[in-house]
């Protein structure tokens, strides 16, 4: 059954704080193979400015895709998440998230559209530090395909 | 933030290194103990072949975290990148031996923006067949 058009632009309460620690972005680099010192070494992070380590480009989905579940699970959307693949997904950064970040996030159902059966939901999460200043704003495209017929 | 790539120094066209990232089940499991994420098509190959999969597939976010290094590598500053996306196309399949599969990045300039910025045109393959489309960054350059 095709999503709900009006559900279109609707916000959701921001996440509580996610706090970015050191030894989670080094597990992250790590997992990915990267060897990069501004991931590992607080002074390498600080040569190039940062205030301590930094995290990967893609470290903050974690945090944005946990936010988007607000939006997947919502029971009044109706999402089957069964039939869920990740189609897009896309960041804008203001800056690097780092090792201390508080972060939250608000998530925004962008878009909804049906195609040959299937379900296509954008989500914007956007990012911010505990100061209120934006980080990173991360779009994410869900398509749910159609179901199988038996 | 410190770019070791000038702006000046490049143009359209402008190859960056090519690199390749060897992906096993090994990998995938680490990867999704860092990423949280625990979906069973990453991992289990009675599952993924139950959903209609033709053997475990990789993390489509770890095959975008390791794209995004052939920039990051080159620019040596990660937090130069201002904009990164891609369009998951096809997955990377990850059979249950040794070897697994391999993920082959290029990247090019796409365009040259303003304020230093340029854009890095990525081309992602594994086994022949283009697993992103629409890989693009936007880096700040020195």
């Amino acid at each position: 059954m095709a999503l709900d058009q009006s559900f279109v632009g609707r916000s959701y309460p921001p996440t509580a704080p996610y706090e970015v620690g050191r030894e989670k972005i080094r597990e992250f680099a790590e997992a990915v193979g990267d060897t990069n010192p501004v991931y590992t070494d607080a002074e390498a992070a600080k040569a190039l400015g940062y205030p301590d380590v930094i995290a990967p480009p893609t470290f903050v989905f974690a945090v944005t895709f946990k936010a988007a579940g607000q939006v997947i699970e919502d029971p009044q959307l109706g999402l089957d998440y069964s039939r869920v693949v990740h189609g897009d997904q896309k960041f804008v950064y203001s800056r690097p998230v780092h090792a201390g970040d508080r972060l939250t996030v608000t998530s925004t159902i962008e878009g909804i559209k049906s195609l040959a059966g299937n379900d296509i939901l954008d989500v914007r999460g956007e990012v911010h530090d505990e100061a209120g200043e934006h980080v990173v704003t991360a779009w994410i495209k869900l398509v749910a395909r159609a179901a199988e017929e038996a | 933030m410190t770019a070791k790539i000038s702006y000046a120094d490049v143009e359209v066209g402008t190859e960056l290194p090519a690199q390749s990232f060897p992906v096993t089940r090994a990998t995938l499991v680490r990867y999704a103990g860092a990423s949280g994420d625990f979906n069973p098509i990453h991992w289990n190959e009675k599952f993924a072949k139950e959903v209609g999969l033709p053997d475990v597939i990789a993390h489509g976010m770890f095959t975008m975290a390791e794209a995004i290094r052939v920039v990051t590598d080159w620019t040596g500053d990660p937090g130069a990148v201002v904009e990164y996306g891609v369009r998951f196309t096809k997955p990377v399949v990850v059979p249950n031996d040794d070897k697994g599969a391999v993920i082959e990045v290029s990247g090019k300039v796409g365009a040259k923006l303003d304020d230093n910025k340029v854009r890095v045109d990525l081309t992602v393959t594994s086994a022949g067949q283009k697993v992103l489309g629409m890989s693009r960054a936007v880096v700040r350059l020195a």
